[in-house]
C-alpha cells in the first residue's frame, strides 16, 4: 500500500524526515508547534517511542498529532515496553487511524531510563516485530487467527553504519531486510567515507537508506558522544571545526556540519535521503535543509 | 551450577525480626557455603549481630543441603532450637527457605536474597549461566545463551548498543552476540546466526513450573 511516505520513497527523489519527541506530560503545545515548523519542509515525521527508555507521552499519541496537523507520520515502535499483544494491538489501532507507516525498533535497555526499576519486557524485538507487521499483513495475528480487516504498512527499521564491530550489524541488517523492512534510518553518521563503505555493501539489497543527521551544537558534545555512545564517531576535523567557531556560535557551525553533509549526500547521490534527528533542536531543521541547499 | 546469594541489608534483617527475641539460625553447606554468605563463618558472625541487638539464639546449625530432606532431618535433631525459637533467620538460598518454612509452624526470615543459577567466575564474581527457559536454543548461539547472557534476551542478533564487545548497560558487561558472533565466525558456522530466530515461546515452562516426566530405560520397568 503506498503512503504518502513510501510514494516519496518510490519516486527516488531524495527524502528528509526528521524526528519529533513527545513531551513528559500533556503539554503538547511545544510538540506541535515543532510539528508544524517541519511538516512543509520533510516528507515524513517520526514519532519516537519513550525515547532512551526516559517514559513520556505515547509515539501512538504523537503520531495522531502530526496526522492531525497534516504531515506525514512514521510511528516509531520498541519492543521493551510491550509484548506480542499489545505491540499487535497498536498496530490495529495505528492502521484505523491512518498511521501506515512503522519504524521497528528493539528499544534502549531500561536501567538507562528513568523508570530504572521497571520490567523490561523484549517479548520480540526489532527482527521479529518486522515479521509481526508482514505476518498482520497476511491477515492473520502472530496466534493464527484471522484478522477481521486486513492492515497494510510501510515499514521500518534502523542500522548502525559505524557499530563496532560492523560485522555482526551488517548480519541483523541482512536479516531486517529479508525480514520485510523497505527503509532503513541509519544511526548518527558523521564521516562520508566509512558511509560510502557501507552503501557500497547496502546497495546490493533492494532497500532506500536515509542517512542519520544529528546536529552537534558544541565541540563538548561530539567529544561527549564519541566517547559515551555506542555506534557514533564524530571525526576530528568536524569537533576542530566546531572548536574553532567564535564564542556563541558552535550551534551555527553544527548547523553548517549538518548542511554540507546533507548537501553532498544529495548531489553525490550517496544514499537515498536523510533523517535529521536535532534532539531538542527542532527549531532549526529548517536552517540546516537551507543549509544544505534545500 | 549453583544457587547465588547475597545477604540482605542488615536493616532489612532487623526489621522483618522485630517482635522475634528467640531466633535459631540456619545455614547450609552447599551453595550458600560456596557463596560465602551461609556458611559456618558467616552464621557465626550473624550469631554476633544479632546477640548485639538483644536477641537470645537458641541455636545455630549449618545443615549440609538445606533445599532438600536434610532440613527436616535437621529440624528433628534440633528439636530445642527450634521449639524455642519465635523465628527461623535462614541463611540459605530461597529453596532453603521454603523447605524450611514447610516443615515448621514458625515464621521463617529469609536473610538471604536469592540471586540466579550460576557460576563463579573468578573469587566472588558470579555470573548467570541459564535462565532455565525451557526452549533451548544453544545449538545456533555456539554454546552462549542469549536468552541469559544479552541483556534485552534478543534472538536475532546484537542491538545498537553494541560498543567494542561490550553492552550499553555498562559496568564492563560483555556484549553477548559479539561474543556469539566470535565464535560462530571462528568456528565457520555464521549461517546459524543468519538464521531467523522466530518469537519464543514463553509459555513452554508452565507457570509455576511442574512436569511429569516419564520415567526412561531401567527405571521404566
Ligand atoms: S536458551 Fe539459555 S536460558 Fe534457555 S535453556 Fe538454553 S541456556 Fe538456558
Ligand atoms: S549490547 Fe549486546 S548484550 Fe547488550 S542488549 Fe545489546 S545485544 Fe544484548
Amino acid at each position: 500500500m503506498s503512503t504518502a511516505f513510501k510514494q516519496a520513497l518510490e519516486d527516488g527523489k531524495f527524502v528528509v524526515t526528521s524526528e519529533i519527541g513527545p513531551p513528559k506530560g500533556v503539554n503538547l503545545d511545544p510538540m506541535k508547534h515543532h510539528i508544524e515548523l517541519l511538516k512543509d519542509r520533510v516528507d515524513a515525521l517520526n514519532v519516537t517511542d519513550n525515547q532512551s527508555s526516559v517514559m513520556r507521552f505515547p509515539s501512538l499519541g504523537g503520531t495522531l498529532n502530526v496526522k492531525e496537523l497534516g504531515a506525514e507520520p512514521i510511528l516509531q515502535m520498541t519492543c521493551r515496553d510491550r509484548n506480542r499483544l499489545a505491540l499487535q494491538a497498536d498496530l490495529l489501532f495505528a492502521y484505523s487511524r491512518g498511521v501506515r507507516n512503522v519504524l521497528c525498533l528493539t528499544g534502549d535497555a531500561v536501567p538507562v531510563g528513568d523508570h530504572k526499576q521497571a520490567k523490561a519486557v523484549f517479548d520480540l524485538e526489532s527482527v521479529q516485530l518486522l515479521h509481526t507487521v508482514r505476518h498482520l499483513e497476511t491477515g492473520k495475528d502472530l496466534g493464527g487467527n484471522d484478522l477481521d480487516g486486513p492492515v497494510e504498512f510501510c515499514v521500518g527499521a534502523i542500522v548502525t553504519p559505524e557499530a563496532d564491530p560492523l560485522e555482526p550489524q551488517l548480519l541483523k541488517f541482512e536479516k531486517k531486510i529479508q525480514a520485510g523492512a523497505e527503509f532503513f534510518q541509519t544511526q548518527a553518521i558523521y564521516d562520508l567515507n566509512n558511509f560510502r563503505a557501507f552503501m557500497d555493501f547496502a546497495r546490493q539489497f533492494e532497500v532506500k537508506i536515509l542517512a542519520g543527521i544529528v546536529l552537534l551544537v558544541s565541540a563538548r558534545m561530539a567529544r561527549y558522544m564519541n566517547a559515551n555512545v555506542p555506534g557514533i564517531f564524530v571525526p576530528d576535523e568536524l569537533i576542530a571545526e566546531l572548536e574553532a567557531a567564535p564564542k556563541g556560535e558552535a550551534l551555527k557551525t553544527g548547523i553548517r556540519i549538518a548542511g554540507r553533509m546533507i548537501r553532498e549526500l544529495r548531489e553525490e547521490k550517496i544514499c537515498d535521503g536523510v533523517h535529521i534527528m536535532a534532539i531538542g533542536k527542532e527549531e532549526v531543521v529548517p536552517d540546516i535543509l537551507a543549509a544544505a541547499g534545500m | 551450577m549453583k544457587t547465588i546469594t547475597r545477604l540482605k541489608d542488615m536493616d532489612k534483617i532487623e526489621n522483618s525480626l522485630a517482635g522475634d527475641t528467640g531466633v535459631c539460625i540456619v545455614g547450609c553447606g552447599t551453595c550458600a557455603t560456596m557463596c560465602r554468605t551461609g556458611g559456618q563463618e558467616q552464621v557465626a558472625s550473624m550469631k554476633r549481630s544479632l546477640q548485639a541487638l538483644g536477641k537470645v539464639l537458641t541455636g545455630t546449625l549449618v545443615v549440609p543441603t538445606a533445599c532438600d530432606e536434610l532440613s527436616p532431618q535437621a529440624v528433628r535433631d534440633h528439636k530445642h532450637a527450634f521449639d524455642d525459637a519465635d523465628a527461623v533467620l535462614a541463611m540459605t538460598c530461597a529453596f532453603g527457605v521454603q523447605t524450611l518454612a514447610s516443615t515448621l509452624m514458625r515464621p521463617v526470615i529469609p536473610a538471604l536474597d536469592t540471586l540466579f543459577l550460576g557460576k563463579e567466575q573468578a573469587v566472588g564474581s558470579y555470573s548467570e549461566i541459564c535462565m532455565q527457559c525451557g526452549e533451548c536454543v544453544l545449538e545456533d548461539t555456539a554454546g552462549i545463551c542469549p536468552v541469559t547472557a544479552c541483556h534485552k534476551g534478543l534472538l536475532n542478533g546484537p542491538c545498537g548498543g553494541t560498543n567494542k564487545g561490550k553492552c550499553e548497560i555498562g559496568n564492563d558487561t560483555d556484549c553477548a552476540w559479539a561474543m556469539i558472533y566470535n565464535r560462530l565466525q571462528a568456528m565457520g558456522r555464521l549461517d546459524r546466526m543468519r538464521k531467523y530466530q522466530p518469537p519464543k515461546n514463553y509459555q513452554a515452562v508452565s507457570k509455576p513450573g511442574k512436569v511429569q516426566i516419564p520415567l526412561q530405560g531401567s527405571e521404566a520397568q
